[in-house]
């Protein structure tokens, strides 16, 4: 690109930039009315920073006077929008950043005020929340860098779930409740890749099957078979919580960071993992050249359907440990139904993180915080029905795809089957 | 695309016509035979669970014959109407399911796709539950096209979101349909439970009127009624609308080769958002036969399993109107016989989507059909159904 | 000599087509063997069973004198068979150390990727053949002359000694092919033996040592090149008597019909590729843009047809705006448009041919009153265009789809021409065509000049440029370097042009 192009190219700039100004600008105002004018004067916000039998070493609540710190939030979202106005911030990200760090703290303040919020705690299932839709997202993120579409996780976790617990409840050992539910999902996602690699499947109406024949797979068996036998089939208990040792004494992050059970710890280590597999790996340089030009990949030798059908295999066993945080990693049991679209908001997730391993595993974080969110807020009584509160995972899923699909580069020959 | 002279197009539409069936005939014998390896495993005698589907779709022909015999020896029609009740509840089932199954297969043709029905098709049947009893006093001829309306103008709006967001930002509809079903649910749970809840400690809606009531024809416990014709009406008008129109034929190009069309002066962007609406709106029908027909009340988990239903019976009937009603009749006869099998044979109806899925799959991969049946393939060009993320 | 390569009878169907019939080809060690052929003729065909990419139903494949089985890429490889393809196998978004080492990667402690080890030995290959390149570079950012270096490269890292280039030529600038020759006389002098596919005749004379000729599959002929001239060679390839000029009379140009001011266009991701671009169409004359593939003209055509949106400038048809206009209202005015990308803009290829002989008047009389379409118009419509444009086939109820590629081009030139127009835009109208739908195609053009349309053609292949325009604008970068006269212009001085260099005295116009 030559350089005295830069002189032009700056409609959209400008029109990205008094939209953001605007938006920010907005939800300072938001604040101030609408939190500001409802929060009492004087009242005082406190956040616990302890969790109840928790390893970690006791400090002191934090506690924040409710107005000022409502005040000081729409202070900084019309300051920083009046700034992009005047100048302009390079970054997206960080208007994002404050946007929604401005309005969703402002909203904490005035939903707690003259009550105790225990943020610790937020921040700790926060995290317990997003491993799920973390595992989707993974699942997502290793099968479309081989350009298969998987949208079938929601079945494959449902199933996995399902056998996670049972298996788990009949042998007496978690254990082999997640090794049975990996292996699950490995096998729907195995045939999976075969309908659309051997049979040329269109990808997602494959994965619809996966998810219709999931949901009603499960729910048959749960109503014919474990209704009448909870404790001997659907009674597994949960992975214990192991604290690590010294870790754990950390103050906040202790809690939140180290004090979680097999299935948490695996998924970070998974994200790990998977992004040196990706970029630092021969694995990883055939299978993004393998969704990004097969026939490139072809042509040196790489074998296209094998590289898709391992990867597409290996993003099922991901999801199937998903599937297993369900019953033998949370609640012990399985429910009809219960992954409630955790699959989908997987792949919003995927496509948020940009099919990036450690891009996904931060966006199911924001997935998983809006989640918890919803949970403390009716613990809180906030006077907003709590039907709503349940849409916000949802609503923020689309809002998320909305706002980045346009800019996020799925692999370039992602959902497309591959002919000599 | 019928009114030709050329006789070698009737030839060949002929012949394509079999081949057109076979593979769907094959993909439902095939699902079916799977189930009753599944009803074996479960420990049932599959011919007794198959025999309790087939008597409750379509009825005994002991009871037919012993109730023409009364009939005709004493007049009295209630044992007669008794025995027509599982072959007419079929048709009541599967109305809904035409309306469903059309919108997801406008959707399909326009390369969008709807798994949204679900959540349009609550939407639509709370919109026209709410017509039907908050209004009073109104003549039937206004009252219930209202309804019908109200219906439609629900689930137009719940299908309109989403293909608004796909054609002005390209997200992609899958995800979002299915979010938009469960903002529907959330959406539902307040308001059965909140403002449109009706007298009781049950969270349903109010019964709606009788001015709203699509009329039956026969008297209880018959409950088939107009809303049978008009699915198939609307069946027709969504095949002359896609195949006798300049805005069927925008949408089939749209759905066929999006850059051909764009280049071809269409406008891809009012198109995703017309189909939606239409899609949605077709969805919302669904509701409203179910509430103003059937139910006359909307109570939770209303929906269960319509979208999902609706979408194997779209590719069932490979998005085509005609192929739609006739999938719709099978599912119907299918899903209402499994309430009879769930009680005389114990085999939770949830089987039937385990029949789905795999017919999915047979449709979906006619090669394994083909493989397995060992019939050779016809080559003809596979229309793309949907797409990858990108816009 | 010994023939360090030999394909003996082989041949391959597909369904409805026979691809090779019988062939037999031999390549001296050390020698560069010319395989000409138009386009349809089996050549690539050929070469993708040699390199294990499609098996062969019958022949025989012997390396250095041994029968061999190629199963796969990976096989033709271990032969040391290396193939550049025709489009560049390389992944956009990776290095070029990535893209080189792609398939046999070298690891570092049992699991890593060895970049480094790959980079240095890119490094010695660079030097050795004067194949300049940075290893660390995204191809992305390269342009096709350094890409295809690239593809060299990736031959030579697997210590290929056969390599086949499959029309290296195409997407480069004349000066870009001299480099290009310069590498291959550095190969052969490295010891490499090369199979040198390709359908221009003068490539062929300048640097063959010998030459085969395909048609419709099989082998016509072989032949020196100090025995061949252009003429033999153009009778042999198409087995006919060709005329390699197009006849056309003098232009006579009219008022403009299109005036571009200061064009800017951004692409689909957001790249600024025409940059400030201003010219004019005359009615009655043809407006050649030349320019190597991607240097804007695709991103010029979209936004004068309202497929893009301006970024800035203006444009003008007949005197009135068209920059905020939709393709609807463009193709209103008049104006036709042959898109470079046939099957994905210009046909609908699961329709039916007389749909898409109403493409883009559906909605007008005859073809439909009111929203109603009326079939009896469409279908009469299709069949008169068929017979009109002479398109091949036994029906119009077929799917486009079934068409050969010629075919598919007429039914758009017919769906296109059917309609009156006053500026006919012809992006890359004859690309991948044989040699008689070229022809025809050229003279339908030329036609619509002498009717008085004004036409803007794109074309990438500088003969067809030199061929049919009356003036010649060169595109570089986004930019027009230079509009010449095209009776005034010689074929070095396009190609400096298309290179980004000005030649000192240049004939403006």
């Amino acid at each position: 690109m030559n350089n005295s192009s830069i002189d032009i190219s700056s409609a959209i700039e400008r029109r990205r930039r008094i939209s953001f100004g605007v938006t920010l600008l907005v939800v300072g105002l938001v604040i101030y009315l609408l939190f500001g004018s409802n929060t009492k004067p004087g009242s005082l916000t406190t956040f616990g920073l302890n969790l109840l039998g928790s390893q970690a070493i006791e400090v002191s609540d934090l506690v924040i006077p409710a107005l000022p710190a409502v005040h000081l939030m729409a202070a900084i979202a019309v300051f920083t929008g009046a700034y992009q106005l005047a100048r302009g911030v390079r970054s997206t990200g960080w208007l994002i950043g404050i946007l929604a760090f401005t309005f969703v703290f402002a909203f904490l303040m005035w939903a707690a005020q003259d009550k105790s919020f225990n943020l610790t705690g937020m921040l700790q299932s926060s995290l317990v929340r997003a491993t799920p839709i973390a595992l989707a997202a993974l699942c997502g993120v290793i099968s479309e860098r081989a350009a298969v579409i998987n949208i079938g996780i929601e079945g494959i976790m449902l199933m996995s779930a399902l056998v996670a617990v049972v298996t788990a409840t009949v042998s007496g050992s978690l254990y082999v409740g997640l090794v049975s539910a990996i292996i699950m999902g490995g096998l729907v996602a195995a045939f999976h890749a075969f309908l659309v690699i051997r049979f040329k499947v269109d990808q997602i109406i494959s994965g619809v099957a996966i998810n219709i024949f999931g949901a009603g797979a499960t729910s048959f068996i749960s109503s014919r078979f474990m209704a009448h036998a909870t404790d001997k089939l659907n009674n597994s208990g949960t992975f214990p919580i192991i604290a690590i040792p010294g870790l754990s004494k950390i103050p906040v992050l202790g809690p939140v960071l180290f004090e979680n059970n097999l299935i948490v710890y695996l998924t970070i280590l998974l994200v790990i993992v998977m992004h040196i597999m990706l970029f630092y790996t021969p694995w990883g340089l055939r299978t993004r050249a393998v969704g990004e030009h097969p026939k490139a990949a072809d042509t040196l030798g790489v074998n296209v359907y094998f590289m898709r059908f391992v990867n597409v295999t290996l993003g099922g066993m991901i999801a199937g440990l998903g599937g297993a945080y369900f019953t033998i990693g949370s609640v012990g049991r399985f429910d009809e139904i219960m992954t409630a679209g955790k699959g989908f908001i997987g792949l919003a997730a995927m496509v948020f993180g940009n099919w990036n391993p450690i891009g996904a595993y931060t966006s199911s974080l924001i997935f998983g915080f809006a989640d918890s969110l919803q949970v403390k807020l009716q613990i809180l009584r906030v006077p907003i029905p709590s039907e709503f509160l349940l849409m916000a995972p949802y609503i923020v899923t689309m809002i998320i795809l909305t706002g980045v699909v346009g800019r996020a580069i799925p692999p370039a020959a992602d959902g497309q089957p591959y002919e000599k | 695309m019928s009114n030709t002279t050329a006789p070698e197009k009737k030839e060949k539409k002929r012949s394509a016509i079999w081949s057109e069936l076979l593979v769907p005939v094959l993909a439902v014998v095939s699902g079916l035979i799977l189930g009753a390896i599944v009803i074996v495993v479960s420990g049932e005698n599959p011919f007794r669970a198959y025999g309790a589907l087939f008597t409750g779709s379509f009825g005994s022909p002991v009871r037919l014959i012993d109730g023409l015999q009364i009939y005709s020896a004493t007049g009295e029609t209630r044992q007669l109407l008794r025995a027509f009740y599982p072959l007419t509840e079929s048709l009541v089932t599967a109305t809904p399911y035409i309306f469903a199954g059309l919108s997801v297969a406008l959707g399909f043709r326009c390369g969008l796709f709807n798994i949204g029905a679900e959540g349009q098709f609550f939407i639509g049947a709370l919109s026209a539950a709410f017509v039907g009893y908050s209004i009073q006093g109104l003549p039937m001829i206004i009252h219930l096209p209202l309804a019908i309306l109200g219906g439609a103008l629900g689930g137009a709006l719940w299908g309109m979101i989403p293909g608004y967001l796909k054609a002005r930002f390209g997200a992609h509809e899958v995800v979002n349909t299915i979010m938009m079903n469960w903002i529907a649910f959330r959406l539902s749970d307040w308001l059965l439970d909140g403002p449109m809840k009706g007298p009781g400690f049950r969270p349903v809606t109010p019964t709606i009127f009788e001015t709203a009531e699509l009329p039956r024809f026969f008297p209880d416990p018959l409950r088939f009624n107009l809303g049978f014709f008009l699915a198939l009406l609307a069946a027709y008008l969504v095949y002359w609308f896609l195949f006798k129109t300049t805005l069927g034929f925008e949408i089939r190009s749209v759905g066929a080769n999006p850059d051909a069309a764009k280049y071809a002066g269409m406008n891809i962007v009012r198109n995703f958002v017309l189909v939606m609406v239409l899609a949605g709106g077709l969805a919302g029908l669904a509701g409203s036969a179910q509430v103003l027909g059937v139910d006359y009340w909307v109570g939770q988990g209303f929906s269960a399993g319509y979208g999902f239903d609706a979408i194997a019976i779209a590719l069932l009937g490979k998005s085509h109107p005609l192929g739609v009603v006739l999938a719709a009749l099978l599912f119907g006869f299918l899903r209402s016989g499994a309430t009879n099998m769930q009680s005389m044979a114990s085999i939770p109806i949830d089987i039937i989507s385990i029949i789905q899925g795999m017919v999915i799959v047979f449709i979906a991969a006619p090669e394994i059909i083909r493989w397995f049946y060992r019939i050779r393939a016809v080559k003809k060009d596979e229309t793309v159904l949907t797409r990858g993320w990108g816009s | 000599m010994t023939n360090v390569l030999e394909l003996r009878g082989i041949t391959k169907r597909f369904p409805g087509v026979l691809a090779n019939d019988k062939v037999d080809i031999s390549l001296r060690e050390g020698k560069i063997l010319a395989l000409l052929g138009e386009n349809g003729a089996g050549k690539s065909t050929l070469m993708n069973i040699l390199y294990g990419l499609y098996k062969p139903d019958e022949g025989k494949i012997f390396v250095r004198g041994r029968e061999v089985e190629i199963e796969g890429p990976n096989d033709a490889i271990s032969q040391g068979i290396g193939m550049v393809h025709q489009h560049f196998m390389l992944v956009p978004v990776m290095t070029v150390t990535e893209n080189v080492m792609l398939g046999i990667e070298p690891v570092r402690g049992g699991v890593f990727l060895d970049r480094e080890k790959v980079a240095k030995r890119i490094k010695e290959i660079s030097d050795q053949y004067g194949l300049e390149v940075d290893p660390h570079a995204y191809i992305k950012d390269l342009p096709v002359g350094i890409q295809q270096r690239v593809e060299i490269i990736k031959v030579l890292y697997r210590a290929a000694d056969i390599l086949i280039l499959d029309e290296p030529t195409a997407v480069l600038t004349p000066q870009e092919v001299e480099g290009l020759f310069k590498i291959i006389e550095t190969l052969i002098k490295g010891g490499k033996s090369i199979i040198f596919i390709t359908h221009k005749l003068k490539e062929v004379l300048a640097i063959a040592d010998d030459i085969t000729v395909l048609r419709l599959g099989t082998v016509v002929g072989s032949i020196k090149p100090q025995d061949a001239t252009s003429e033999i060679l153009a009778t042999m390839m198409v087995g006919r008597d060709v005329s390699l000029v197009v006849q056309k009379g003098p232009a006579k140009p009219a008022e403009p019909v299109l005036v571009v001011e200061n064009l800017y266009v951004r692409n689909e991701r957001q790249h600024l590729t025409v940059q400030g671009v201003s010219f004019n169409v005359r009615k009655g004359e043809i407006l050649g843009v030349a320019g190597v593939q991607g240097n804007g003209q695709t991103e010029l055509v979209y936004a004068l047809t309202g497929l893009l949106p301006l970024e800035s400038g203006s444009i003008h048809l007949l005197d009135e705006p068209i920059h905020r206009a939709t393709p609807r209202d463009i193709l209103e005015r008049g104006v036709a448009h042959i898109p470079e990308d046939r099957q994905r803009h210009g046909l609908i290829l699961t329709f039916p041919i007389h749909d898409n002989l109403m493409l883009c008047t559906y909605y007008k009389d005859p073809f439909a009153k009111g929203i109603s379409l009326q079939p009896v118009s469409i279908f009469k419509n299709a069949e008169e265009l068929v017979e009109q444009y002479d398109v091949r086939t036994p029906s119009i109820y077929l799917n486009a789809g079934t068409l050969s590629g010629g075919n598919q081009q007429k039914v758009i030139v017919a769906r296109e021409f059917s309609r009156p127009i006053e500026l006919l835009i012809a992006s890359q109208p004859t690309r991948g065509l044989d040699v008689g739908s070229i022809e025809y195609i050229h003279k339908q053009i030329i036609k619509k000049r002498d009717e008085g349309a004004g036409v803007l053609l794109v074309s990438s292949e500088l003969d067809e440029i030199l061929a049919l325009s009356d003036r010649i604008a060169v595109m570089y970068k986004g930019r027009i370097m230079d509009i010449l006269d095209a009776d005034k212009t010689s074929k070095e001085q396009l190609g400096l042009l298309m290179a980004g260099v000005h030649p000192a005295e240049s004939s403006r116009k």
